[in-house]
C-alpha cells in the first residue's frame, strides 16, 4: 500500500530504533506522546520493545474522548431524552460513560441516537427528517473542528433551522502548558502530526521558548514514530530545545490558513472544562456569538443530573502523565473495555484501554 | 453481566461482551454440559457422526457486494458444519418477513438461497414462515438449521490444538466485513471491495486424507481471526504467536480499514478458514490447500508455542510484539 508501507518498513524501523539507542545510551529520557493516535502507533507496532529501558513514554491528554467531561456526556444524554430530538456522534462517544448512564445504553432504551461518519451526514439527516430536531456532537481537537465548523457555517447559509451542534472542542496547546505548570517530569513532546496539519508547528514554540522542551512533530507510522523520537534523544542530548517536523509530508510551520480562518469565524476561544484535570485557560472552544442559534446548549433547556465522578477513576492522572494505568487500581478489575469505567478505557485511543490490549505482556512488551 | 442490565449491539459482535453473554446468560440457563463449545454439535447416533447446528443472519443491507442475505445463510450454517469435519447434507430454513418487504426482494434472496444451496451439495427439506408488522423486524431475518455427516477420520476441535501445531489461514482475510459495511454506509472506495462468502466444505474435504492431524478448523466470522485465534487459545490453554507479515490481506482491504479505523484482523470474512494443524504435516496441508480455488492464497501465519499462558501474540510487520486482542465491544468508527 503506497503512502504506507515505506513508513512500516521493518529494516528502516530497526536501524532508526538501533541510533536511538546508540545515541540514548543509558541517560534516562522521558518523552510524552500528547496525541492518542501515537500512544495507539506506539502501541500497535509494539515500538517500546525495540527502544531501551531507560526511554521512557507517557501518554498525554490527547484523546479527545477521554478529555471530555462528565457534564458534557450528562448534557448529550438529558437531550437524548428530550422528545423529537435525534443526536447524532462519532462512534467512539457512544461507550463513554456519564454520571449514569451512556449513549449507548440510551439508545438501547430506545433513544434515537444515532453514530455518523461526518457532520454533513448530520446536515444531511436534519434535511431529510425537517421534522425532527438533530442534534450533532461536536468534540475533537483541531483534526475535527474544521470539519464541524464547516458544518455550522453550511447550516447557517442552507437556513436549516432543525440542526443544532452542542460544542465540546478543545485546543492542544494550552494542555500542554497546563502539564508543565502542573509539573509533570519530562524531557520533550512528541507533538501531534494531524492537529498541526491544521495548526501549523508554530503554537508549539512557547514550550520550546518558554519552557526549554524539545518539540518534534510526528507522523503516525512506526518509522515516523521512531525518527522522531530519534530527534528528540538528539536534541535531549544536545541540551537543546526547539520545535523541529518531522512529518514534513503533511505538516507546516504555518499550517492550513483556509481551516484556521474558518475556525476562526466559526468559534471563540473559552476556558475549558478537560475531565479529570480541571479548567484550563483558553483551552477550548465555543460558538461565536452570531450563531448561537445553532448552539444546541442556548435551543434547549435540559435539566442535566449532578455530575458523579466514578469512585476510585484515575483517569486524570493518567492524562496528566502522572501514574501508568497499571497503578489504578480499577486498571483490569473494575474497569475493562467492556465495562469501562474511565474514559481513558472506552476510546481506542485512551491510555488505558491500549495498555489493557496491548501491554499486558510483564517484562516482554513494555 | 456487570453493571450492563440491557442487551446492547456490543453484546453481537462476536468479541469479549459477547462471549460473557454466552457464557454467563445462555450456556448457563440452557444447560452446561450438554451445550458444545465449538461451532457445532457433535451427535453419536448409530456408528457415525451426525453434526448439528443453527445460525440466525440479520444482516443489513440484504443485498451487498458478492452475496445476499440468501447466499449467507445458506453458507454461514453449511460453513459451520464444514469445520466440524462434516459433508453439509440438509437444512431448514426459517424466514422472518417484514411486512412491507418487497415481494420482489423476497424472491431475489429465495433464488440466491436455492443456488447457494445447490453449489453446495445440501437439500434444504424444511422450514417456516413468519411475518410481523412493519417496524418489529429489518426487512427479512433467516435462521438456517443444518445437519451434516462427519468425515470419517477428520476429528477437528479447538480443544486439540497443542504446542508446535501450524496455523494457517486458508486466504485473505477481512472482507466480507468490510463488503457489507461499506455498502451499509453508502462509501464508495474505489474497486468495489467483494465479499467473500462462500461454502467452505470444499477445502474441508480436500483435508480428509490428513485425518487427524488437522487439529483445529474455524471459520473467522464476527469478531475475525483475532475471535478466532483467542478462542483457540483458550479452548487449548496454548500461547499462540502470529507474524503480522503473514497474514494474508488484500491492499484493499488494508487501505479501507486504515480509512475507518478498523483493525483488519476484527473484521469478518465468510468464506475462509484458520486452522491448527500437526507441526510436520505444515507444508503439504499448504500445498493441498493451495491447489483448491478457495485456498490458492492459503498462508503459514503462526505457531502455537508453549502452554504457559493462553494467549495470542502478535509478531508485528516492523518487527515489535503486542497482544491481539479480541474485540472488546461493538466496531466503532474512530473520530480522528
Amino acid at each position: 500500500m503506497k503512502f504506507v508501507d515505506e513508513y512500516r518498513d521493518a529494516g528502516l524501523v530497526r536501524r532508526l530504533a538501533e541510533e536511538t539507542s546508540r545515541l540514548a545510551g543509558r541517560r534516562e529520557l522521558t518523552f510524552m506522546e500528547v496525541c492518542g493516535t501515537h500512544t495507539m502507533s506506539i502501541f500497535r507496532n509494539g515500538i517500546r520493545v525495540l527502544l531501551p529501558a531507560t526511554l521512557r513514554l507517557l501518554s498525554g491528554p490527547g484523546c479527545p474522548i477521554c478529555v471530555t467531561p462528565n457534564r458534557y456526556l450528562d448534557q448529550a444524554i438529558a437531550l437524548s431524552r428530550l422528545p423529537g430530538i435525534t443526536i447524532t456522534t462519532f462512534g467512539d462517544m457512544m461507550r463513554v460513560p456519564g454520571s449514569t448512564s451512556s449513549l449507548e445504553r440510551e439508545r438501547a432504551v430506545g433513544r434515537d441516537i444515532r453514530v455518523v461518519y461526518s457532520p454533513l451526514d448530520a446536515l444531511e439527516l436534519a434535511r431529510r427528517n425537517p421534522s425532527r430536531e438533530i442534534v450533532f456532537l461536536g468534540v475533537g481537537f483541531e483534526t475535527t473542528s474544521p470539519g464541524v465548523a464547516a458544518a455550522v457555517q453550511l447550516a447557517g447559509s442552507r437556513h436549516l433551522s432543525n440542526i443544532s451542534f452542542l460544542v465540546a472542542h478543545k485546543v492542544i496547546p494550552p494542555a500542554m502548558r497546563a502539564l508543565i505548570e502542573g509539573g509533570v517530569a519530562i524531557d520533550g513532546f512528541l507533538c501531534p502530526g494531524h492537529v498541526s496539519v491544521i495548526t501549523g508547528s508554530k503554537p508549539y514554540e512557547f514550550l520550546a521558548r518558554d519552557y526549554g522542551h524539545p518539540c518534534v512533530v510526528a507522523g503516525f507510522e512506526a518509522a515516523d514514530v521512531l525518527e522522531a523520537i530519534l530527534m528528540l534523544v538528539r536534541q535531549a542530548i544536545a541540551g537543546e530545545a526547539a520545535v523541529e517536523i518531522q512529518y514534513r509530508r503533511a505538516v507546516t510551520q504555518e499550517g492550513n490558513k483556509e481551516a484556521q480562518r474558518l475556525l476562526n469565524s466559526t468559534f471563540d476561544t473559552v476556558d475549558s472544562e478537560w475531565r479529570g484535570i480541571g479548567s484550563i485557560p483558553e483551552s477550548g472552544l465555543s460558538l461565536r456569538a452570531e450563531l448561537k442559534g445553532l448552539d444546541a446548549a442556548e435551543k434547549f433547556e435540559v435539566e442535566v443530573e449532578p455530575t458523579l465522578e466514578p469512585k476510585g477513576c484515575r483517569c486524570g492522572e493518567v492524562l496528566q502523565g502522572r501514574i501508568t494505568p497499571n497503578t489504578c487500581p480499577l486498571f483490569e478489575t473494575a474497569c475493562t473495555p467492556e465495562n469501562p469505567v474511565g474514559s481513558c478505557m472506552v476510546s481506542s485511543e485512551g491510555t488505558c484501554a491500549a495498555w489493557y490490549r496491548y501491554a499486558r505482556m510483564p517484562g516482554d512488551c513494555l | 453481566m456487570k453493571g450492563t442490565e440491557r442487551i446492547m449491539l456490543g453484546h453481537g459482535s462476536g468479541g469479549l461482551l459477547m462471549h460473557e453473554l454466552l457464557e454467563d446468560e445462555i450456556v448457563a440457563a440452557l444447560g452446561r454440559g450438554s451445550i458444545q463449545p465449538d461451532d457445532a454439535a457433535v451427535l453419536p447416533l448409530d456408528g457415525g457422526e451426525v453434526v448439528f447446528t443453527t445460525d440466525s443472519f440479520v444482516v443489513d443491507p440484504i443485498f451487498f457486494p458478492g452475496g445476499d442475505i440468501g447466499s449467507l445463510s445458506v453458507c454461514g450454517t453449511v460453513n459451520d458444519l464444514a469445520v466440524m469435519g462434516a459433508k453439509p447434507l440438509y437444512l431448514s430454513v426459517a424466514l422472518i418477513l417484514e411486512e412491507g418487504l418487497p415481494i420482489e426482494d423476497l424472491r431475489r434472496v429465495l433464488r440466491s438461497m436455492r443456488r447457494t444451496a445447490d453449489e453446495a451439495g445440501v437439500r434444504i427439506v424444511t422450514g417456516d414462515t413468519k411475518v410481523v408488522p412493519h417496524g418489529s423486524a429489518d426487512k427479512l431475518f433467516v435462521t438456517t438449521t443444518g445437519i451434516g455427516l462427519r468425515l470419517k477420520g477428520l476429528a477437528p476441535s479447538s480443544s486439540r490444538i497443542r504446542p508446535g501445531d501450524a496455523l494457517i489461514a486458508s486466504g485473505s482475510l477481512g472482507e466480507h466485513g468490510l463488503a457489507v459495511m461499506l455498502r451499509r454506509e453508502g462509501v464508495e472506495f474505489g474497486a468495489e471491495i467483494v465479499s467473500d462468502v462462500a461454502s467452505v466444505f470444499p477445502i474441508v474435504e480436500s483435508l480428509k486424507p490428513f485425518g487427524d492431524a488437522i487439529h483445529a478448523i474455524r471459520d473467522p466470522t464476527r469478531g475475525g481471526i483475532a475471535s478466532t485465534l483467542n478462542e483457540f487459545a483458550s479452548a487449548s490453554g496454548c500461547t499462540i504467536e502470529i507474524d503480522e507479515q503473514a497474514i494474508p490481506l488484500r491492499d484493499d482491504v488494508r487501505g479501507a480499514c486504515e480509512i475507518f479505523g478498523f483493525d483488519p484482523l476484527h473484521v469478518a470474512s465468510e468464506g475462509k478458514l484458520v486452522l491448527a494443524v500437526a507441526p510436520g504435516n505444515a507444508t503439504e496441508v499448504l500445498c493441498t490447500l493451495r491447489s483448491v480455488p478457495l485456498g490458492s492464497n492459503a498462508s503459514i501465519i503462526g505457531t502455537v508455542t508453549d502452554r504457559r499462558t493462553p494467549r495470542v501474540i502478535l509478531r508485528t510487520a516492523v518487527g515489535g510484539r503486542r497482544i491481539l486482542e479480541m474485540l472488546a465491544g461493538e466496531q466503532l468508527p474512530r473520530i480522528c
